[in-house]
This record gives C-alpha cells, sequence and structure tokens, in this order.
C-alpha cells in the first residue's frame, strides 16, 4: 500500500465576491486509500460541498482553490490543463449531487444523459454503450430499464432519479465516487434503500466513496473514517467508533448532543447556541470560538493544530492541550 | 397533447369572434350611419342602399349576418373607394407579410445570436455593447426609427430610394420593424442563458467531463430557447402594429397603411375587416407559438 | 489508512504553553471576536443599492432634470403653446419653420429697435408657434399621460388581483377566466378601435363640459387603458398574493388569530409591494409608447394640444426641408422612455428578492 489513493493537502478556496471574499475552504487535508468510505459531516456552510467541487474543479466562476494540492495517484490534479481535467471528470472521479430532479437536464432522456458519459470516455460505439447503460440501470435496481431509457427525468420518482444519478456516476468505473447529501432530498424509507445501494456497489465495484452529508445516522454505519468540517476547516478526524463515542471538539460534542436517540424519553435535545459564521469575515483563532461555552483566551487568537487523540483520532481543540495539560499536573509524569 | 390542441384551437376561434362582435358593434356605436356623410341622398335612395347592406335589420341580426359574409370572404365595400375590401387586403398582404416575415426572422437570427454571445461573454466588451445597444433601442418606438432612418438614408444621404416595390427597398423598413423584437429577444435569451447556465443540471454535465463547448450547444441552449418561444406571440402583435407605422412612414402600399388610411377616413367597413382579419392572425400566431412551447418543453402537463 | 496518523503530530509538551491563555474567555470578549454584519431593512438595503448603480443614478438626474424643465420652461419663455408669434402686435407670417435660435425679419427689426425677443430654441412650427414650448408642454402632456395610466392600471389591477388572489376558490376561478378573455385580446387593435369608437361617442357628449378641454382623445386614451391593461398587473398582484399567502409566517398570523384585513395590511402587502412598484415604473415607458403611437396615427391628443407622439407625426410632412422638426420630439420620447427603463431596470436590480446573491 504505497500512495493514497486521493490526498487533499492544506485546500483553501475562496469566492470574491463585491463585498470581499468568502473563504469556504480554509486548509482542508485528508487521505482516501482505495476502496475505502469517508464521512464529511458538517452543517451548512461547513464547506463539505466545496471541498468537494474543488476536487474535481467544478467550481463556479467566482470561486477559485486559492492554495493547496489535491493528489491523485500521486499527480497533482489542480495543475491539470483542461482537456486532462474532462477525461479526469465523470471517469476517475464521478460525482452524483443532492437534488436529483435538477441534478438531470429535464429536456433530454435518461438514455441520451447516460450514453454521454459513456460514449464521452470509453471506447463504445452508440449500440454498445446503450447496452451498457442498461446494464447500469439494472444494476442499481432499477426497474423496466429498457422502458426508462426513453423516459425523461420529470418522469421518474425521486428515488428512481438519484439511482439514474448513481448509475450516470458509476458508468466508467471510476476509483472514487463522491456523494454530496445524496439521501437529503428524498424521503426516509428511500432514504435507506439508497445507503443500501451505495454500500452495496461498493462491495460488488470496489471503489473509494467521499459521502458528505449533514446528517450523522448516514455515516454512522458507512464510513471507516470520518472528518467533521466546520466553518471551511477540519474540527476532527477519526473512526466512526471515536467520534460518536469521544468526540473531542466541542462543536462535535455539540452534534452529538442535538440528537435525539430513542429510548431516551424525557431528555432534553440541546442545540448548538449562536449562529453559523461568517465566511466573509472569518475571525482570528478558532473559528468555533464564539459559540462554545468552553472557550478559553487562546482559542480566540490562536488556531488550533489538529492534536492527536489517538492513532485514529485527532482533533483540532485547545481544551485537548489543556486537559493533557491538566491531568499531568495532577500527578505522574507525561510521555 | 392533441386534446390540449384541439381546447387551444377552439378557444382561439371563441376569441376571433368575440373581437369581430366588439368590433362590430363598436363601430355600430357610433352615432351616425354609414351613409349620413354621403352627398346628401334622398330619403328613398337612403332607405334602399340601407336596406341593401342590411342596415335595417336588428343589430345582432346584422352581426350574424356579416359574420356569416366573412367566413364566405365577402367583407364588403369600402366607404372610401368602393372597392372590394376582400381584394383589397388580397393584395396588400403580400407585401406587409413579407415585410412582417423578414423583420420577424431577423429579431429572431440576431435576437438569439446576441444574446447566446452576451451571455457568454458576460461583463467583457461584447456584453457591454450588446447591453448598450439593446437598452438603446428598447426605447426607441419603431415610428420614430423609421422615420429617422427615413431622414438619414433616403432622403439625406440617398443611399435607398423611396420605395418601390423592389427588393432593396424592403431593407430600411424590415430593419425599423426589427430593431425592437430583436433587442427584446437578444436581452430574453441573455437572462434565460445565463439563468439555465446556473443550474444543477450545467454543473452535472461538467461533472461528467463534457467540454465547454458542448455543455453550451447541447445542454443548456435547449433549456434557454423556451421562455423565448412565449415572446413569438407578443411579437407577432408588435409586428403587425408596427407595420402600420412603418408602412405609412415609408409609404409602402401595405395592410397597415390600408388600415391606417381606413381609420383616418373613417371608413368603417374598411376597419372592421382589417381589424377581424389582423386580429385573427394574432390569434393565430398566439396559438401556434403556445403549441410549440408545449410540444418543445416536455415537462408542461397537457391539462 | 487513517489520515489521522499520515498528517505529522506535534508533540503536546513541546509547546510552550502560556497558561493564562488557557482561562475561559468571557461573553464580551467572544463578542468582539464575532464581527456581526449590521442587519438593515429591506427597504434601506434595496435603496443603497439602488444608489450604487451608476446608471440608474444617471436616469434619476436626467429625470429629474427633465421634470424640471417641464415645470419651470413655461415661467420663463414668454410664449404660449398655441400662441402664433406676434411682433408688436401684428401676426408675423414670416415667422414659420424657423430654425434654431433663429428670427424672423420682422422680429430681426424689432430687435434693432431695441425690443429684447426671447430666442425661439427650437425655432418654431409652420403655424408660427414656438417650437420649444410645444416640445416641452408635449413633455408634459406624454409624461402625465404615462403616469396617469400607470396609476389607473395599478388601482385597478391592484384590487382585482387582491380580492381575487387573497378570496381564492370559486370567485378566483371566474374572476381569473374574465382576466384570461381581456389578456387574449390584441391589445393594441382594441386601443385603436377603442379609440376610434370613444372619440366619436366622447366628442358628442362632451360637447360644453368642462371636460371637453382636455380633449375627447385624451379621454378616451384613458378609458381605454382603465379598460384593457389592468390585467397584466391584476395577474401580477394574484400570483404575488397567491404564493405569500400560503407562506409559513401567514399561516402563523392566521392561528394567532389576526383578521384578515390585518393579515393583509402587515403581512402580504409590504413583500408584494417591491415587485408591484417596479411593474408600475416599467408600465409608464410602455404607456408613454402606446400614446406615441396612437398620435401618430392621429388618434392621440388633439391639435393644438401637443405631445411629442404628434409633434412627430406632423415632423414628417416637412422632412427634407425641416428635419429638426422631427429631432427634437424623437429625442424628447427616447431620453424619457430609456431613463424610465434603466430605472425601472435599477429599481429591480434593487428590490427583487430572487435576484439577491
Amino acid at each position: 500500500m504505497s500512495t493514497p489513493l486521493l490526498q487533499v493537502r492544506n485546500l483553501h478556496t475562496s469566492f470574491s465576491i463585491d463585498s470581499g471574499e468568502v473563504r469556504a475552504v480554509n486548509g482542508v487535508s485528508f487521505n482516501l486509500e482505495r476502496g475505502k468510505v469517508l464521512g464529511i459531516v458538517g452543517e451548512s456552510g461547513s464547506g463539505k460541498s466545496v471541498t468537494a467541487y474543488s476536487i474535481l474543479r467544478i467550481l463556479v466562476d467566482p470561486g477559485k482553490i486559492t492554495e493547496g494540492e489535491v493528489l491523485f495517484e500521486g499527480e497533482d490534479i489542480v495543475k491539470y490543463p483542461p482537456k486532462k481535467m474532462r477525461q479526469f471528470r465523470g471517469n476517475k472521479v464521478s460525482i452524483i449531487f443532492q437534488d436529483p430532479m435538477t441534478s438531470l437536464n429535464p429536456t433530454y432522456t435518461i438514455g441520451n444523459q447516460l450514453t454521454e458519459a459513456i460514449l464521452l470516455h470509453t471506447d463504445r460505439n452508440r449500440r454498445e454503450a446503450r447496452a451498457r447503460a442498461k446494464e447500469m440501470l439494472t444494476l442499481v435496481g432499477v426497474n423496466e430499464p429498457a422502458k426508462r431509457l426513453k423516459q425523461y427525468p420529470h418522469e421518474l420518482s425521486g428515488g428512481m432519479r438519484q439511482r439514474v444519478m448513481i448509475a450516470m456516476a458509476l458508468a466508467c468505473e471510476p476509483d472514487i465516487l463522491i456523494a454530496d447529501e445524496p439521501t437529503t432530498a428524498l424521503d426516509v424509507t428511500i432514504q435507506a434503500q439508497i445507503l443500501e445501494l451505495m454500500q452495496d456497489l461498493q462491495r460488488k465495484l470496489g471503489m473509494a466513496i467521499i459521502m458528505i452529508t449533514h446528517d450523522l445516522g448516514v455515516i454512522a454505519d458507512m464510513c471507516d473514517e470520518i472528518i467533521v468540517m466546520y466553518a471551511g476547516c477540519v474540527c476532527e478526524r477519526g473512526t466512526a467508533d471515536e467520534i460518536f463515542y469521544n468526540p473531542r471538539h466541542e462543536y462535535t460534542k455539540g452534534l452529538m448532543r442535538s440528537i435525539p436517540t430513542i429510548g431516551k424519553k424525557s431528555e432534553k435535545l440541546i442545540p448548538i447556541a449562536g449562529s453559523p459564521v461568517d465566511l466573509l469575515n472569518l475571525p482570528k483563532g478558532c473559528p468555533f470560538a464564539a459559540r462554545c461555552d468552553r472557550a478559553m483566551k487562546v482559542c480566540l487568537t490562536e488556531r488550533p493544530e489538529e492534536i492527536p487523540i489517538n492513532d485514529f483520532h485527532r482533533a483540532a481543540c485547545w481544551m485537548n492541550v489543556w486537559q493533557v495539560y491538566e491531568e499531568a499536573s495532577k500527578g505522574g509524569d507525561v510521555e | 397533447m392533441l386534446k390540449y390542441a384541439v381546447k387551444r384551437i377552439l378557444l382561439a376561434m371563441l376569441t376571433v369572434l368575440i373581437i369581430a362582435a366588439i368590433t362590430f358593434f363598436a363601430m355600430n356605436a357610433i352615432p351616425g350611419g354609414p351613409f349620413d356623410s354621403e352627398k346628401a341622398t334622398d330619403p328613398t335612395t337612403k332607405a334602399t342602399l340601407e336596406r341593401r347592406f342590411n342596415l335595417d335589420k336588428p343589430l345582432p341580426e346584422q352581426f350574424v349576418l356579416y359574420m356569416r359574409n366573412a367566413l364566405r370572404g365577402d367583407f364588403g365595400i369600402s366607404l372610401k373607394n368602393g372597392r372590394d375590401i376582400t381584394t383589397t387586403i388580397m393584395e396588400s398582404f403580400g407585401v406587409s407579410a413579407t415585410l412582417g416575415g423578414s423583420a420577424v426572422g431577423l429579431a429572431i437570427f440576431f435576437g438569439l445570436g446576441f444574446g447566446c454571445l452576451a451571455a457568454l461573454k458576460r461583463n467583457k466588451i461584447a456584453d457591454r455593447l450588446i447591453i448598450f445597444f439593446t437598452t438603446l433601442f428598447v426605447a426607441v418606438p419603431s415610428f420614430i426609427l423609421a422615420t429617422l432612418l427615413l431622414l438619414i438614408f433616403c432622403l439625406k444621404l440617398g443611399w435607398f430610394d423611396v420605395w418601390t416595390a423592389g427588393g432593396a427597398s424592403y431593407a430600411l423598413p424590415i430593419v425599423s420593424l426589427a430593431m425592437y423584437p430583436m433587442s427584446y429577444i437578444t436581452r430574453l435569451t441573455k437572462s434565460s442563458m445565463l439563468e439555465v447556465l446556473g443550474q444543477d443540471y450545467i454543473r452535472t454535465a461538467r461533472a461528467k467531463g463534457v467540454n465547454e463547448a458542448k455543455v453550451i450547444a447541447k445542454h443548456a441552449l435547449r433549456n434557454a430557447l423556451i421562455p423565448v418561444i412565449t415572446y413569438v406571440g407578443p411579437m407577432t402583435a408588435y409586428t403587425l402594429t408596427g407595420s402600420m407605422v412603418v408602412e405609412t412612414v415609408f409609404t409602402i402600399g401595405g395592410l397597415g397603411a390600408k388600415f391606417v388610411t381606413g381609420i383616418n377616413n373613417r371608413d368603417y367597413p374598411m376597419i372592421m375587416a382589417t381589424t377581424i382579419f389582423l386580429a385573427a392572425l394574432m390569434v393565430v400566431m398566439t396559438l401556434l407559438s403556445d403549441l410549440l412551447y408545449k410540444a418543445v418543453d416536455p415537462k408542461i402537463d397537457f391539462s | 489508512m487513517y489520515s489521522a496518523d499520515k498528517i505529522p503530530k506535534k508533540r503536546l509538551l513541546s509547546m510552550q504553553l502560556d497558561l493564562s491563555k488557557f482561562e475561559p474567555a468571557t461573553g464580551e470578549e467572544k463578542l468582539q471576536h464575532e464581527q456581526m454584519r449590521a442587519s438593515t431593512t429591506f427597504f434601506r438595503d434595496g435603496m443603497r443599492k439602488l444608489f450604487k448603480n451608476p446608471l440608474a443614478v444617471l436616469s434619476l438626474c436626467i429625470l429629474l432634470a427633465l421634470i424640471a424643465v417641464i415645470v419651470l420652461a413655461p415661467l420663463v419663455v414668454p410664449y404660449g403653446y398655441s400662441e402664433m408669434i406676434t411682433v408688436n402686435g401684428k401676426r408675423d407670417k414670416g415667422a414659420r419653420n424657423m430654425g434654431p435660435f433663429q428670427y424672423s425679419k420682422l422680429e430681426q427689426d424689432a430687435i434693432n429697435e431695441g425690443q429684447k425677443i426671447f430666442p425661439h430654441i427650437f425655432g418654431t412650427d409652420e403655424l408660427s408657434r414656438d417650437y420649444f414650448v410645444r416640445v416641452v408642454y408635449g413633455a408634459r402632456v406624454s409624461l402625465m399621460i404615462g403616469l396617469f395610466a400607470s396609476l389607473i392600471v395599478l388601482l385597478i389591477g391592484l384590487v382585482y388581483g387582491s380580492i381575487s388572489g387573497y378570496v381564492g376558490g370559486r370567485v378566483d376561478m371566474v374572476m381569473m377566466r374574465f382576466v384570461d378573455i381581456i389578456y387574449s385580446l390584441p391589445d393594441t387593435l382594441m386601443v385603436i378601435l377603442l379609440s376610434v369608437v370613444l372619440d366619436q361617442v366622447l366628442g358628442l357628449a362632451l360637447k360644453g363640459t368642462a371636460l371637453a378641454r382636455v380633449g375627447s382623445n385624451m379621454l378616451s386614451l384613458f378609458i381605454v387603458f382603465a379598460l384593457l391593461y389592468w390585467v397584466g398587473m391584476a395577474r401580477l398582484v394574484r400570483g404575488q398574493i397567491l404564493s405569500i399567502k400560503n407562506n409559513e409566517y401567514v399561516l402563523a398570523a392566521r392561528a394567532l388569530g389576526a383578521k384578515p384585513g390585518r393579515i393583509i395590511k402587515k403581512h402580504i402587502l409590504p413583500n408584494c409591494m417591491g415587485v408591484i412598484f417596479i411593474s408600475t415604473a416599467l408600465q409608464i415607458p410602455s404607456a408613454i409608447f402606446t400614446e406615441s403611437f396612437l398620435s401618430f396615427i392621429g388618434l392621440g391628443v388633439q391639435t393644438p394640444m401637443p405631445s411629442l407622439g404628434s409633434l412627430a407625426n406632423a415632423a414628417r410632412g416637412a422632412l427634407q426641408t425641416y428635419p429638426s422638426k422631427l429631432v427634437f420630439p424623437a429625442v424628447g420620447i427616447c431620453l424619457i422612455v430609456l431613463s424610465l427603463n434603466l430605472l425601472g431596470d435599477g429599481l429591480r436590480d434593487a428590490f427583487d428578492p430572487k435576484l439577491r446573491r
């Protein structure tokens, strides 16, 4: 196991608008190995989608990657020329979006949109491409695939459209599938089906997945590693067990506290106080400090680095440094 | 789709009927019959004339008779020159049709082209120039433009002759008529294109690795055209009424000019006939554009 | 695999710890930390955006300047719009069709004698009337027609649309059918037709009354607008009310027991206002267009009262010899319509919530 499949190193992305610069991603780093599933969790505005778009370089115009590298199999794709980038997209790395209704072109048939990607990246001719499209539809569990190919997006249900999106994304057998909030726009029962489908496909096809969501329940089951993001920064990273049972960042703790659990009857839901940070005026220090009820003076002035908790767990929170210090001063030596 | 088409056609016919009715009763609301202003006719001649033209019957019956005649193609005769109106309309319609049709074609072709250009080169020089000219021309009424063009290019510079039914002299009138719809379509296409380019499915197309040219020509264009199609109806109406002015200014003997002279002469049969004819034309064009719109946009529910 | 261990660690206690920094942060410190953006009302925010738009500001200035000229010019220039030039009490026949700033022979003689004669800024027309005053007056007439027509459209459309939208159900359906029928009629044709008819009918009816001065043409114009053009506004208002009516905050107000009148006044109308205002602003140039078109055909205001459209029409006869007669009213119309359009666009950019980033 040599270089990881994908390495994102110190990624910074901002949008320059009239009133200034909106700093959506501020120094995000992570690795993704072949066949593994990475989950990115965070609220709206945390920069998770922008990170994904930066990787694929499909940012909308005022958005630009201002710093950092994205290494795919060792090569920095930020430096790819447009033609090479187009060969990369939909082929090596694919993405499925949140709202399948608006993500499919309403004026073309499903078949047309499915075969487009296949024709673009493989050597098949039109007939073979259609056959492959039918194959993919069957693989994702769409019934009557031949009929569906001739239909328009608005004729399909929400769950089916998302399956089509998945089929479209996987048609060229990508190494990585990025799923940007794939179930947020769907009913709860359909959500479960789609997630199951994705897990199934991952087992069958062996691609790596980056799962982006704000729903903690969704990623608990699927992910090998989880990253928690806030205000474009990585707050905490670790395995699902670590994050859920031993959260070490005040933001993550807040998230955990706000999930209702079945069984506990008279539990009060504790929301996180305050409002999300203004990305136009990113404050110094830890971006979460203003909302954190355990904030310390250092939190307001200096941005914490990621403090290792154990081999599988890091948190960018000064509390961990303080705790270590407290423990040390209570007695005994430190390593 | 078929059911919808039938329903719309029936509605269109009803509209034309209503317009004809309004026109008819409006014309007859004007005090004084059509023969009052003629050279003094003695009562018996007047009575004969009135009977000949069914003017002695009650109004609703007159209307029915009129419509029956109209459907047979008989619109009566002009009060001014006594000629058969239907013939007059047929003669002058050819010229107007050429004028209007060319103007519409020009407007659509260049409007779409400039609109897409402006959307793609947003905020660059091409866009700014296009914005400048379209804003300007949208504020110039066609009669002003027509008169100015006549003044500059025909009278002062002498580049074009005053109207003959030949090819070159169509140029100025067509331009005068086309500028407003062209500018309007340009702006419409641009904003529609910009809106479409911000949609999610464009993002999907790019994420699939489709090259930029294809993203625009294939994915964006078809969606961007839809609002423009809805403009075809109003544009026809504008062209028809605009032709009245342009034909008057350039002294072209088209249908629009006949309408204007009819009004000025208070030639009521003429006014009625041309109104119904023009209205029917407008209604048909609106109907066609509606049907085209429904055919192109697969999302629309046929109800 | 875990990124946690691939990214270099720092040994914890190798960091120099400044213990004082680890004391809890106070509330004020946290508040200072976050710079909040000042919140403004929708109206103020929109006005700010409007004034940042150079074209909109320019148009506003041009319009204000025009209005100033229209109001002040008759006070400064001693000629009436229907007054034929007289010199020393006698009608000056030689003062016809003069170019800008020209003087007729008689006037020249009078000046040489020491009289002060106000210059004819735009020259004179074929009936020896000062053209500048006519153009200014024509502009005034055109603008007023535009304004009144838009107001009529606004009032009728607003009331009709609000009732239809708010009451809903059967009433709404019937009211909208009616609107659909009128909407499908080709408007310009109907306008022309009705103008012709009303012109005759009103002409007789108004003979001798005070309104006869206004002119049956003008009145018929207003009546036609009142009959036909309100449908667009009614549809707009109804659409707005329908969409707002179903918004949660209206539901909340109803659940709290607010009366319909209060709901309309406090919740629905303020949210519609932006769109309605913009639509009205854009209706004015459209009305002026229609009026000049009708005047051009000969159905507009009656002579001697001028409107920019009728002046342009009259100028056609003398196009080759006196082209300036066309230029002045033409530029007038274009300037007014252009500024109103730009202002309307600017208002839309500033106030339309859908266009916000």
